[in-house]
């Protein structure tokens, strides 16, 4: 009987859900994607829990045994101060899943302001942002975040988090005022505007959803370079300091000892290697999927 | 640049000479170098030599000019930057074409995913391995990149093999996705139906349509790739203990050398705009609409 009856009209938002949900799927059955999500997770389950599933102290030797190499006691060896190096690698994935998440999140904030302004009000405001925009992105990201470290005088996490919100915030900036300015073209802008709403309004609840695909996209990418420029920061004594089992901190204590000791530097770097190659796994599939 | 040294915090007598200096010898230090004057003062000084091509002398090292310090740096770094680049151009390009030619297919998708993801692994990660497994496990090259003085040219290769080789895995990536790019777009264009359906034979229709046209966005990328080339060198250089602009400057941040860092930042951000600007260039001589368009 309830065939026969006249299918209801969907109800608004429907499509869009279906579409979502459609999207979503498609993600789970790409392979880079599952395996992406999957590192991550598991680094992240890492930094949650920490020194409870750790085998030994991350931080405090534990030992007598100095720079052994791996074994069936300790899988990853020990470093020069007797710490375990497969628990400072479980456990050295907190800061950096701090760090970079958080500033990547503040320069999407602030880079999505910035685009949507100058893409949506253009005029005075876009040319000099604009200006300021090409001044930073002239120069290299690691060289500005150096500079801006040592101005900001510390070397405190909050410092890095900073520096690289403040690079990142134009480039991210960009990629939203180029999709701004073709949403701008578009009949939706218009009748809002003419019914009189104003700027912060049409630019905010009409452009800004519309606009959300792009930002997604950057935004995961930036992730990616986040950890990047966070890992590289470090190595080079601008970042994190020890004690912190920090990957990073972990390759510049023993990288100088690398022929000796190759362990304790291989695998904090291997570390680095799948967070950063699973972050791009997942960008790159999240963008073919909303690119389709 | 210069409002971001000023804003160092501390007292840079203090900084060059040391915590044991007494307080008189900083305050004569400061004096001397001209550091104690407000900074508004010292940067119009700053800026009145820089524009007559005089960029002060290091503060670290009192009575050296800058650009003595700024000039070896520089030519390290072209040395290895340049020897990156001639491995780096082919092999990505060559990439880029064969994933290009075969979109979708097992080749681009490992090209793609392999390429991409080297490029998001730190340099000093790759650095790392590639010393690993080259200088010290196999011992075929030498493990920091700073040969003996007068050293030939071929033993500087030798040197610069493996950071060259660091830079090479992060360049890869890009250069190939872009290539890549223009190849599907040039296969897809009406041009190249165009050509096909002249009967011209498929190798032909390759190598004269596609590829000529699908490599244009790639040369103006390739000299965008210039600039970040630049801040990967920081990394490098440190890793492999190379005396270039990238160490130079990190040096200089952590010296508190600001005529130095402010230099070093300078001939970073010029080489930067030079290449953008010969990108651009590069663009519009190789695609004649854009020339005429200018041209009219």
């Amino acid at each position: 009987m309830t065939d026969l009856v006249a299918p209801s009209p969907a109800p608004p938002g429907l499509e869009a859900r279906t579409a979502r949900r459609e999207r979503v799927r498609v993600l789970l059955r790409s392979p880079s994607f599952v395996l992406g999500t999957l590192v991550i997770l598991f680094w992240l389950a890492c930094a949650i829990l920490g020194d409870r599933i750790t085998p030994y102290d991350p931080l405090f030797d534990q030992t007598a045994d100095l720079s052994v190499p791996p074994s069936s006691e300790h899988w990853f060896g020990t470093d020069r101060l007797g710490r375990d190096v497969f628990s400072r690698v479980l456990a050295g994935s907190r800061d950096i899943l701090l760090i970079a998440p958080i500033a990547t999140l503040l320069a999407t904030f602030f880079g999505t302001a910035l685009g949507l302004i100058t893409g949506y009000l253009r005029g005075i405001a876009d040319d000099t942002m604009s200006r300021v925009i090409d001044a930073v992105l002239a120069i290299p990201l690691i060289v500005l975040a150096v500079t801006v470290v040592a101005a900001l005088g510390s070397r405190s996490t909050w410092a890095i988090i900073v520096v690289i919100a403040i690079v990142f915030s134009p480039i991210i900036a960009r990629t939203v005022r180029a999709a701004v300015l073709g949403e701008a073209q578009l009949d939706y802008v218009e009748a809002a505007r003419l019914r009189g709403e104003r700027a912060p309004y049409v630019m905010f609840s009409e452009v800004l959803p519309n606009v959300m695909p792009p930002i997604l996209v950057e935004a995961t990418i930036r992730l990616g370079y986040a950890i990047f420029a966070v890992a590289t920061l470090t190595f080079i004594g601008f970042g994190l300091q020890p004690p912190s089992p920090d990957w990073a901190v972990q390759i510049a204590d023993n990288y100088p000892y690398l022929a000796e000791e190759w362990w304790t530097v291989l695998f904090p770097a291997l570390a680095i290697a799948s967070l950063v190659v699973a972050v791009n796994l997942v960008s790159d599939a999240i963008q073919q999927v909303l690119e389709r | 640049m210069f409002a971001a040294a000023q804003l160092l915090p501390g007292n840079v007598g203090r900084a060059v000479l040391g915590r044991d200096a007494s307080e008189e010898a900083v305050a004569e230090y400061n004096r001397e170098a001209g550091t104690d004057r407000p900074a508004v003062v010292q940067y119009v000084d700053w800026l009145g030599g820089a524009v007559q091509g005089d960029l002060g002398e290091s503060l670290a090292q009192p009575g050296v000019p800058v650009w003595d310090i700024v000039e070896p740096a520089l030519v390290n770094s072209v040395k290895l930057a340049l020897y990156a680049f001639l491995l780096v151009v082919p092999i990505g390009i060559l990439g880029g074409v064969l994933a290009g030619l075969r979109v979708g297919r097992p080749t681009d998708r490992s090209i793609t995913v392999v390429g991409l993801s080297l490029a998001v692994v730190p340099e000093v990660v790759t650095g790392l391995v590639l010393i690993l497994v080259f200088a010290i496990w196999l011992g075929w090259l030498p493990v920091t990149a700073q040969w003996e003085p007068g050293a030939n040219a071929l033993t500087q290769v030798r040197y610069l093999t493996l950071p060259a080789l660091a830079l090479v895995i992060v360049l890869f990536g890009y250069i190939a996705r872009i290539t890549r790019a223009g190849v599907v777009e040039a296969l897809d264009a009406d041009y190249t139906r165009t050509a096909y359906l002249k009967g011209l034979p498929h190798n032909t229709v390759i190598r004269r349509h596609v590829l000529r046209n699908a490599l244009m966005p790639t040369i103006a990328v390739i000299a965008t790739q210039v600039g970040y080339l630049l801040g990967g060198l920081v990394a490098i250089e440190y890793l492999f203990n190379y005396q270039g602009i990238g160490l130079m400057v990190l040096q200089a941040a952590s010296q508190k050398d600001f005529t130095l860092l402010t230099a070093g930042v300078m001939v970073v951000g010029t080489t930067y705009l030079v290449f953008t600007l010969i990108a651009d260039l590069l663009f519009a001589v190789l695609n004649p609409r854009i020339r005429y368009e200018t041209a009219q």
